[in-house]
């Protein structure tokens, strides 16, 4: 496979995960406002929604300091300005698989087109008509879509390895940011650690992972810190938890090794494999000890490692 | 008042290739038409068949406008013009494998050597170097109009890419999925075999250095191109790598492609980028699309690039009026496609005969192509022909003139219903080892009422061609 159509499948896989993330991402603060207000209005909330996708400068260039519901949608929705918002990673995910056609089934093109489709026929709609649950629906609803296209039809050959790498790379990824958004929204307010609000905030989460019905099947009982961040770091039960989200990445490098046989490097492989063990040493305790956002931060630097060794590897064409 | 010769309707009666469409037609109410019509379009947008055109502002994936009219011919008909077209492509690659070589036909006197040797297309780089199996131009696309029952010419030559066979064989499928009792219950030639000769007669020009079984690639300025649906079309049809310059690297007399197991080696390069492009160490020197170093490896036979460079110089207009002498000249043969009478400006002669009358001929650039840069003397005004006639004044070597042809027309939906619009056709001709034509081709249609110009650029649409079998 050329490395250039490697490199796109890949990122397809990214940018199309990223789109449902920053769909998430505007689902946690659509519900943090429904909290009950505090002295700072939504002001925190949002902010911390901002500074969880790194984009707290960008976002203050474009709209200044007013942070509005309207300004985060159109941020993390429409804006083209951000490379993150859904239009970009939709745009970018359909740009990709144009260039990489000829590596992709006619149900995928077809289902990555049509999102692609539509977004533009919501860009044409009055802004009124659309309100935050349809966005979000947009984007999970596509986002499936592509991704069932994947899975039932494309040759399980390393093309599709590249895609699923960037899938499972940028969502452990994701799960990580959004976790760190709980860290900003209590940082400030130690009092509210194990109360009720607390205990609604990491609903939240749950929910905008999609996760929170799952996570009583998984746990039952009350929803604690303890519980919610185990679920999410380390069950491999938990579609979406840090380790299920790693061990798919590993599972695809491992593929690549067995196709590719000795004679291509594979760092990545070491690498992730590597962070798999330290992450599976860890109990949520250790963690919590540790301290969530160190703990989250270290995790976030080891992926962008891992990313980085996949583009030695496999994407930079060496000749 | 010009007639233009309808295939349909001849002498009052529906003619025999169109007889059943005619009933297909009055069969068809109007609010099925346009639901059919805009179930066309839907298609057509969700495979992403589109046109781009990017720095125009506007929707940059634009649709060719589809007529689902098809344009019918008999096979008696085809017979003859395949025949003539194939006599063609050999003549054409005769010629350049001439030209490139001791040149016999200019020592001969039939053409002149300016006309070559001077002609901007012209590759001195590929002096002397003779392709494997003698073959420059791979895929000859020759546009043929129709002016009369019998009377076919050809508008013009392309030797170097032709675009366009994307649109055949997607008009085909989108019609057999839409229509399949009209395939049912006709015998219609199929066109879908194209990809797998395309490939097969490029795997036969692969170089004598290669051992084994060819890789064959198509090279693509990007997906920047407003062809680049084809491209990529047509690779995954045929199962082979669409490559960018970036992809690929010359190492040790060899071309390879950059690919996730390290470098593979590459022996055909079909490429859709034009000869300037394609080494900036021997053409265009601030070339990103190219590869450096690939001419010295073509040269030296490590690689095959199809079509030849320097093949151009077989197509362009003024040449063009040359090709009947070339069939007689390398063939023995009379031609049997005619050439449109044309008038050459650099001769004194013909151009007082232009000049003076500018208001009935169609004037058009030696190079130019889609419709740019030419006048149709009978839809112009006053001025827009004083300021062509200025252009011609300035540089008169580089203009060609012809009649305004009568274009056929054939039955294309309209608003109102169904209504005669001019066509014309482009088969695809695939010269390797062997010379093979499928079926069909791409007819374009222009759909403004009286409008003679085919071109997608200028509001031209697509049908799908039928063949009649026996």
């Amino acid at each position: 496979m050329l490395s250039r159509t490697a490199a796109n499948l890949f990122w397809m896989g990214r940018h199309l995960e990223r789109a449902e993330t920053a769909a998430r991402l505007l689902d946690v603060g659509a519900r943090i406002t429904l909290l009950p207000n505090t002295a700072e209005g939504y002001r925190n909330e949002w902010e911390s929604l901002l500074r969880a996708s790194g984009a707290q400068a960008a976002f203050a260039e474009r709209y200044g300091d007013e942070i509005t519901q309207e300004n985060i949608e159109s941020w993390l929705f429409f804006d083209h300005a951000n490379p993150a918002s859904v239009a970009s990673c939709i745009e970018r995910a359909r740009e990709g698989g144009r260039i990489v056609r000829t590596a992709l089934t006619s149900q995928v093109w077809d289902a990555l087109n049509m999102a692609y489709q539509e977004l533009r026929a919501l860009e044409r709609q009055p802004r009124a008509r659309l309100d935050t649950a349809m966005l979000t629906d947009f984007t999970t609803r596509h986002g499936s879509t592509v991704r069932g296209a994947i899975n039932a039809t494309q040759l399980r050959n390393d093309g599709w390895h590249f895609v699923n790498l960037g899938y499972s790379l940028e969502r452990a990824d994701a799960t990580a940011r959004l976790l760190d958004v709980k860290y900003f929204v209590l940082l400030p307010r130690v009092e509210f650690v194990g109360s009720g609000l607390d205990n609604y905030q990491w609903q939240v989460i749950l929910r905008a992972l999609s996760a929170h019905r799952a996570f009583h099947w998984a746990y039952g009982g009350e929803v604690t810190a303890g519980k919610v961040a185990d679920f999410l770091i380390l069950n491999g039960e938990s579609p979406r938890s840090l380790l299920t989200s790693l061990y798919e990445a590993v599972w695809h490098l491992d593929g690549l090794v067995r196709r590719y046989g000795a004679e291509v490097p594979a760092s990545a492989s070491g690498r992730a494999h590597e962070t798999l063990e330290q992450l599976m040493a860890r109990d949520i305790e250790a963690i919590f000890d540790e301290g969530l956002h160190e703990f989250l931060s270290w995790f976030i630097n080891e992926l962008a490692s891992i990313s980085n060794a996949v583009h030695d590897d496999y994407l930079s064409g060496r000749m | 008042m010009t007639m233009y010769y309808n295939e349909m309707v001849d002498g009052g009666r529906v003619r025999e290739p169109y007889a059943m469409l005619s009933d297909w037609i009055e069969a068809m109410p109007a609010e099925i038409r346009q639901m059919k019509q805009a179930e066309a379009e839907a298609l057509f947008r969700r495979i992403g068949i589109t046109f781009a055109v990017y720095g125009e502002g506007g929707d940059p994936d634009r649709l060719i406008p589809f007529d689902m009219m098809p344009r019918v011919f008999l096979q008696s008909e085809w017979r003859r013009l395949e025949r003539g077209i194939k006599q063609r492509a050999r003549a054409l690659n005769a010629f350049l494998r001439d030209v490139y070589g001791r040149g016999e036909i200019v020592r001969a006197g039939r053409i002149p050597a300016r006309l070559v040797y001077q002609n901007a297309a012209y590759e001195k780089a590929v002096v002397g170097f003779v392709p494997p199996r003698g073959v420059f131009s791979h895929i000859v696309g020759i546009d043929i109009v129709r002016t009369g029952r019998d009377e076919f010419y050809v508008l013009e030559d392309n030797c170097r890419t032709p675009s366009g066979v994307s649109y055949m064989l997607e008009n085909r499928e989108i019609m057999m999925r839409m229509f399949p009792a009209l395939f049912r219950n006709n015998c219609i030639e199929p066109v879908d075999q194209y990809p797998e000769l395309l490939r097969r007669t490029l795997a036969s020009v692969a170089p004598a250095k290669c051992d084994g079984p060819p890789t064959v690639v198509i090279l693509t300025p990007g997906h920047y191109n407003s062809a680049y649906y084809e491209h990529s079309f047509l690779a995954n049809l045929m199962g082979i790598e669409l490559v960018e310059g970036s992809d690929l690297f010359v190492d040790g007399g060899f071309v390879y492609m950059r690919t996730t197991q390290g470098p593979k080696r590459v022996d055909v390069i079909y490429r859709r980028i034009d000869d300037q492009f394609l080494d900036p160490l021997c053409f265009r020197r601030d070339s990103m699309l190219g590869v450096p170093g690939l001419m010295d490896v073509y040269r030296s036979g490590g690689v095959s690039i199809a079509s030849a460079p320097g093949a151009g110089v077989a197509d362009d207009k003024a040449v063009y009026t040359f090709v009947p002498e070339m069939i007689r000249f390398y063939l023995g043969e009379e031609p049997i496609l005619r050439n449109v009478q044309t008038w050459t400006l650099w001769k004194d002669e013909d151009y007082r005969y232009v000049m003076a009358n500018l208001k009935d001929l169609v004037v058009k650039e030696v190079h130019g192509s889609g419709g740019y840069g030419m006048l149709i003397g009978p839809c112009a005004t006053q001025a827009e022909i004083e300021a062509f006639a200025l252009r011609i004044q300035a540089d008169p070597g580089n203009y060609i003139a012809q009649p305004v042809l009568a274009l056929s027309t054939s039955p294309t939906f309209v608003d109102e219903g169904v209504a005669p619009r001019h066509v014309d056709l482009r088969p695809f001709c695939l010269c390797g080892d062997r010379i093979e034509l499928v079926p069909g081709g791409l007819t374009r249609v222009a759909l403004r009422e009286g409008s003679l110009v085919v071109n997608s650029s200028q509001g031209g649409g697509v049908k799908d061609t039928w063949i009649l079998s026996e």
